[in-house]
């Protein structure tokens, strides 16, 4: 962790980095959500920081302890300075109202999945992001699992037969599922057509 | 007899076609863990292809936050199924920073033996598999065969086999037996030597080095942009070892070679492997020639380590000190941190947040080949279907991590 870096990005972003601390000799600052794209692209092309690794995206719920109630986390990393440094944005209200954030995939194409993670189990919607699907979860799944208002033993309800041709579908309707599962009721070869 | 070599036009021998959807998985007998890969081909050549995973998923951040902090150790056991020895010493130490408490040295060379271990484990059964998975099946038994020497070692320290739960905040859960250091070295090399003859039925075979020498080539900008670390990552150039580059425990008193790729493609990951796997045994040997055989295993906190058994079926003191850390667990500092420790496929992190009671508030894993498998799409699409196999071989893709 460099504490250099923070230095530098109070020097160039002033009033938009809300907060900085060094807990546990990890260096975070707290940025304005607005600028979040904008400092990361600082980070990554600045020759004093050159943040080339990207290496975690996630978010923590603080439902009923803090305002806004979800905080995106960036774990950032240099290989050629070799120190890290963690960017914090919060955003959202506690109805989860406004939970959005701009996409990292522009700068780092590692943020793919992590902000696709992090959309399934928060519910953080990334603009910008070239295919915001949920990874984890199912596509029927109900809700954002790892929010603090989900319990942690809520039942899902069954999911019908899929018939969506998501994005890219499997064979016809009942192929590859069990016997029991099977519907006849349409005439067979019509889906080869 | 008409030459088979007929000059035609291209026009004529190809045949108009649509692309054709394939589904790879989600079980498939040539991929290991459950991954389903959705494969639009024109032909046998892959043109697009879309990695979904998620079928193991488990919750394993939500059961985190159920729990008290020592109650994880189990859970980190069986994300990365193939090392759990790593990922105990991994989340040991992610508490351990958040609490500042240093472990004795005696513990802290043997979780470097125990990790080291694993890692054997983890890159023997990658290369393996990766093997079995083209057909050869005769080197997947030596390195099954080598694997079995050491988890007689962990069965014999730990009492089980596969998912130990051996890991304790401020030390381990026994201190190392009697026979430890015999064992371990008696085995090491047996398993080396079982490496060596299974490398031999591979390294000059022409199908085998075919099917792995300049597929799926990897650069090094895009590797660290996709978040690559471990083995992956330095078979594509990049010489980053968190045990190098940011010494935790004592492997700062260790000297190691970090292998090195050049082109980052199948065949520099395999052989990146099997050197480590080399390196490994040397750093096994030395911290086993450093290790105390003497001294105490658990650091002296009764308000993180459990009191002796004994003492707490004979004094009522040991018996509430036993029962408070049970029910309440140890009192983390409020706060937030990221420790990161090189595991078997990579940097495994464990981000944790804490509000000061004895249950984590939020415990993020962030897994190595999460970040791996993302690059899998980039790495097969305008390769051929047979490819795929000791593509995603190579990349050591565990699917009890990726999906924790």
């Amino acid at each position: 962790m460099s504490k250099r870096v923070l230095e530098i990005l109070k020097s160039r972003f002033g009033a938009d980095i809300y907060e900085t601390h060094s807990q546990f000799g990890d260096d975070t600052a707290v940025v304005n959500p607005e600028k979040w794209l904008e400092i990361a692209k600082f980070l990554r092309d600045d020759p004093q920081c050159a943040m080339n690794m990207f290496v975690d995206l996630t978010a923590v719920d603080w439902l009923g302890r803090q305002t806004p109630r979800f905080e995106v986390v960036l774990h950032l990393h240099s290989f050629e300075r070799n120190h890290r440094i963690r960017l914090k944005a919060r955003i959202g209200d506690d109805d989860a109202n406004g939970v959005e954030i701009d996409s990292l995939v522009s700068v780092w194409i590692g943020a793919n999945w992590f902000e696709r993670e992090c959309f399934d189990m928060f519910g953080v919607h990334f603009k910008g992001h070239p295919d915001l699907r949920r990874i984890l979860m199912y596509p029927e799944f109900v809700g954002y699992p790892l929010r603090k208002d989900y319990p942690a033993d809520k039942i899902q309800p069954l999911v019908e037969l899929r018939n969506v041709p998501d994005k890219l579908p499997p064979f016809g309707l009942d192929e590859g599922m069990p016997f029991g599962r099977q519907t006849h009721d349409y005439p067979r070869g019509e889906e080869t057509n | 007899m008409e030459p088979l070599d007929r000059d035609l036009e291209e026009g004529l021998l190809e045949l108009p076609s649509e692309p054709m959807m394939l589904n790879m998985g989600p079980s498939h007998p040539a991929m290991h863990g459950t991954v389903r890969i959705v494969l639009e081909l024109s032909g046998e050549m892959i043109q697009k292809a879309d990695v979904q995973i998620g079928y193991l998923h488990r919750g394993f951040e939500k059961m985190c936050e159920r729990g008290t902090w020592t109650q994880i150790f189990p859970y980190v056991d069986r994300c990365n199924y193939v090392s759990p020895m790593l990922n105990n010493v991994g989340f040991a130490l992610a508490v351990e920073k958040m609490l500042g408490v240093t472990v004795p040295e005696r513990c802290q060379y043997y979780r470097v033996v125990l990790g080291e271990l694993a890692r054997l484990c983890d890159h023997m059964i990658c290369s393996g598999a990766m093997c079995m998975e083209l057909g050869a099946f005769t080197p997947f038994l030596y390195f099954a065969r080598a694997r079995e020497i050491i988890w007689d070692i962990f069965e014999e320290e730990t009492g089980a086999r596969v998912t130990h739960s051996f890991g304790r905040v401020g030390g381990m859960a026994n201190p190392p037996t009697k026979y430890f250091k015999d064992m371990v070295r008696a085995g090491v090399p047996r398993v080396l030597q079982l490496i060596s003859e299974g490398e031999k039925l591979l390294l000059k075979n022409r199908i085998f080095l075919d099917r792995l020498e300049n597929v799926g080539v990897m650069s090094k900008e895009d590797a660290l942009a996709l978040g690559w670390t471990g083995v992956v990552l330095r078979a594509s150039g990049v010489p980053y070892d968190v045990r190098r580059a940011h010494p935790y425990l004592v492997y700062d008193r260790m000297e190691f070679d970090v292998p090195v790729g050049t082109t980052g493609d199948n065949y520099d990951r395999f052989m990146c492997r099997q050197e480590e796997i080399r390196q490994t045994a040397r750093i096994i040997e030395q911290a086993l020639d450093q290790m105390p055989d003497e001294g105490p295993i658990n650091i002296d906190d009764p308000r993180i380590v459990l009191p002796p058994k004994q003492e707490v079926y004979t004094t009522i003191e040991a018996t509430i000190q036993h029962f408070k850390i049970v029910m309440e667990g140890i009192k983390v500092p409020a706060g937030e941190c990221y420790s990161y420790t090189e595991a078997g496929n990579g940097e495994l992190g464990f981000y944790m947040v804490s509000d000061g009671g004895g249950t984590p508030y939020r415990v993020r894993i962030r897994p190595p080949c999460f970040a791996t498998t993302q690059g899998l799409e980039q790495l097969i699409t305008g390769l051929m279907i047979p490819d795929v196999v000791p593509t995603f071989g190579s990349l050591n893709m565990i699917g009890g991590e990726c999906d924790h």
